[in-house]
């Protein structure tokens, strides 16, 4: 009925569809498992369960907050109307002080409570994240 | 003063630009030779560029702070180097630089190309035009490095700390250079494609400019790399954060083209493949441009918010890709010249497949970039992509592609079968017991880690062997596949047997673990000109008995007042031992942190030996 080369061309075609679909399919799924979410704490109070995803909280480190021992770095990040205890044993930041922007990374203990295992860095002191930023000029 | 004369040279420049456009259509009426005003009048563009270029880096040495961009971005009390550099490490300047080799790259086109067809090459230069006028307009009206203050303040805001550094200041040079040259091939293969001139003796020609690219991009990606292991602290060097996607998707791009130009050159073969990825080249090095300028992503790349700027590169780009999908829908014939069919196992099948593999993780890399920028703007959702993401979905793609690149250059073209089958699988046998075996030892995941190891060991036997028997056929493309094959041989290991400690300490107090031993002997400050330094001094014992003394810098810069940590590297043959130490808020604690980092250099070296592959193809070609 066709030709053998109409049906080699369909069978390319055919081919390159299915890997194609396949490969969005990966993709799209590993897509889903690794997206990490940015939220504020007041997003945090407003959750209504807990996952155990990887998060970024973003917002200011409190004034005061920061306290120091051999194995862990503790303190509170603040969007001004709520805030949230953060937990950290690992590499800070040049740019990590008191009063300035900050974003976490690591899961939720419960909605006070943030195990972080990354403080993500900054290149400059005037620069807040625009996330921050927003995260901050909510208020 | 300089200034002043800087931005009438950039006035002067445009103005040669449209004289240049205009010769080339009267040009191109006529066509029997190239006009002989063009060739002067090219050079008289990149000339003007040139003087604006320097007007603004002696702005920069004479700290003349009545110019804004000087202003912005520098201090009098900054080194000269810096001062020179940072007339670059700002918007504005770098795109000076940019625009700087976009004409000299069309002079040295016109120059080179005197054996080519007329038409051709006047075509390209019109298209080459049309990319500079762009940036021409683009600087001079959103982001000219020549606006004036006043009243003139005394002094300037300075540069950001990390970016002085020797390093950095040729990383944006060479990274340009790379990217620019791609506008060239952009350009030429439009032309070539309007004036249907794809031919092997087109494709011959282009591989050099796609070659030099090829090279500048992959030694500004490595130099970019190595900066920020270490300025950055972090002991890694690829962090798959957005600003190195960008750089490394046309990479993916421009890589793969040199493999279909290639064919193109011996069989006349995948002209769709080279349009359609040298066009894709060049979008990709003017999006990341974008992305990277406009602020959407954040980096230390991100000089300026602006939106205007940003929308001006969009707008720019996408007439670019409308006009080169217009030519390419309109002009291209489909592989008339192609009458010779493709056998499944041959040379050209294998650069296919291969070249579909990278198809993959350019996508991949492309998606993980994009989406998050996409979803922001759609549903205002904020996320990001870690590295888990990426290697998920390039790891084990990576097995079926190292071993096509193994059996792929041992095939002949058109039909082939598989020669010197006893080699292949004897060294196949060989490198698979070798990483059973180095697995096993180390043990880590074994399935995974023994398959990817051993196809890599496979690639670098055969690839070795080759290199060894054939010495000087093939010899850069031996290089360049040897160069890769330790490269993912060294990332692989150095990932299984790095360690780390975190951990944070006072002066006088003593670290243990199972591998390391840290005691902070002390910690010293001294006065720089334009920073404060703090010096601590750390003795590391390691489990094999090793003693080292680490000292690890944190410098507090004066202006802007930004602190940094200088890591301290201890660099050897095998292995990096790597430390930072960093402030927490004034408290007695020093966060400290050690890296043992097996094989790092190797890193660099076969990245090195990869673009020596390049370099060898160009000279080579010279020879003949």
């Amino acid at each position: 009925m066709y030709g053998r080369k109409v049906k080699l061309r369909v069978l390319y075609i055919l081919l390159i569809l299915i890997i194609l679909s396949l490969s969005i399919f990966l993709i799209l799924k590993s897509l889903e498992q690794n997206v990490i979410y940015f939220q504020s704490p007041s997003e945090i109070k407003n959750i209504s369960e807990i996952e155990n995803n990887k998060i970024r909280v973003g917002g200011m480190v409190k004034k005061n907050s920061i306290s120091i021992n051999s194995d862990e770095i503790n303190f509170i990040i603040t969007d001004l109307k709520n805030e949230i205890y953060v937990t950290y044993s690992g590499v800070v930041p040049n740019l990590f002080e008191e009063g300035k922007g900050v974003v976490a990374e690591g899961y939720l203990k419960d909605k006070n409570f943030f195990l972080a295992t990354k403080i993500l860095a900054k290149h400059d002191e005037n620069y807040m994240p625009p996330e921050v930023k927003e995260a901050l000029g909510e208020k | 003063m300089a200034s002043l004369i800087g931005f009438y040279a950039l006035v002067f420049g445009v103005c040669s630009s449209f004289f240049i456009i205009f010769f080339s259509i009267r040009n191109f009426r006529n066509y029997d030779e190239l006009d002989k005003k063009i060739l002067p009048f090219t050079f008289l563009q990149f000339f003007l560029v040139l003087i604006s270029f320097l007007g603004l880096i002696i702005s920069f040495i004479n700290s003349d702070f009545s110019n804004e961009t000087v202003f912005n971005h520098s201090h009098t009390t900054k080194p000269l180097f810096y001062k020179i550099s940072g007339s670059w490490g700002n918007h504005e300047g770098s795109l000076l630089l940019w625009l700087l080799v976009l004409t000299l790259f069309i002079f040295l086109f016109i120059l080179k190309s005197g054996k080519q067809l007329t038409q051709y090459r006047i075509l390209t230069l019109l298209f080459q035009e049309i990319i500079i006028i762009g940036f021409f307009i683009f600087l001079l009206k959103t982001s000219s490095p020549f606006n004036y203050i006043f009243p003139i303040p005394k002094e300037g805001l300075g540069l950001n700390p990390i970016l002085q550094d020797p390093l950095l200041a040729i990383h944006p040079p060479i990274l340009y250079l790379g990217y620019v040259g791609t506008s060239i091939i952009f350009s030429s293969a439009l032309a070539a494609m309007s004036v249907n001139y794809i031919s092997k003796e087109w494709a011959k020609h282009i591989k050099v400019w796609v070659l030099i690219s090829w090279i500048f991009l992959t030694l500004g990606i490595l130099l970019g790399s190595i900066w920020a292991y270490y300025e950055l602290g972090w002991g890694g060097f690829w962090f798959w954060d957005p600003v190195e996607n960008v750089s490394l998707m046309p990479w993916f791009a421009l890589t793969t083209l040199i493999h279909c130009i290639l064919v193109l050159e011996k069989r006349l073969q995948l002209t769709s493949w080279v349009i359609i990825l040298s066009i894709t080249t060049f979008t990709l090095s003017m999006s990341g441009t974008f992305l990277v300028r406009s602020g959407i992503l954040n980096s230390v790349h991100t000089f300026a918010n602006d939106p205007e700027r940003g929308l001006f590169i969009l707008i720019f780009l996408f007439s670019l890709i409308f006009l080169s999908l217009f030519i390419f829908f309109f002009f291209h014939k489909n592989e008339v010249s192609n009458k010779n069919s493709l056998f499944l196992i041959s040379k050209e099948t294998s650069i296919i497949i291969n070249n579909w593999f990278m198809m993959y993780f350019l996508s991949v890399v492309l998606i993980g970039t994009v989406y998050p920028i996409f979803l922001d703007v759609i549903t205002s959702e904020k996320i990001s992509i870690g590295p888990p993401f990426y290697h998920k979905l390039i790891i084990p793609f990576l097995i079926p592609f190292v071993l096509a690149m193994t059996i792929g250059p041992k095939l002949k073209w058109i039909k082939s079968d598989i020669s010197d089958k006893t080699n292949l699988i004897v060294f196949f046998i060989i490198s698979l017991l070798l990483s059973i075996f180095i697995i096993k030892t180390l043990e880590v995941k074994f399935l995974l880690n023994t398959i990817l190891v051993s196809s890599t060991f496979y690639l670098f036997f055969i690839t070795l062997k080759d290199l060894l028997k054939k010495r000087f056929i093939n010899i850069s493309q031996n290089i360049a596949h040897l160069g890769f094959s330790l490269f993912l041989l060294s990332i692989i290991f150095n990932n299984i047997l790095s360690s780390e400690v975190v951990t944070n300490l006072k002066v006088g107090e003593t670290f243990q673990s199972e591998k390391f031993k840290i005691y902070f002997e002390n910690i010293n400050q001294k006065k720089e000109k334009n920073f404060d330094s703090f010096v601590g001094k750390f003795i590391v014992e390691n489990s094999d008995g090793t003693i080292q003394v680490m000292k690890p810098e944190l410098r507090i810069y004066n202006q802007p007042n930004i602190v940094t940590s200088e890591a301290d590297i201890k660099t050897s043959l095998f292995s990096d031992k790597f430390m930072t130490i960093n402030f927490v808020q004034n408290q007695e604690y020093l966060n400290i942190r050690y890296q043992f980092k097996p094989l790092m250099i190797w890193i660099w070296i076969s990245v090195l030996m990869i673009t020596l592959g390049g370099m060898i193809s160009i000279l080579k070609k010279n020879e003949k």
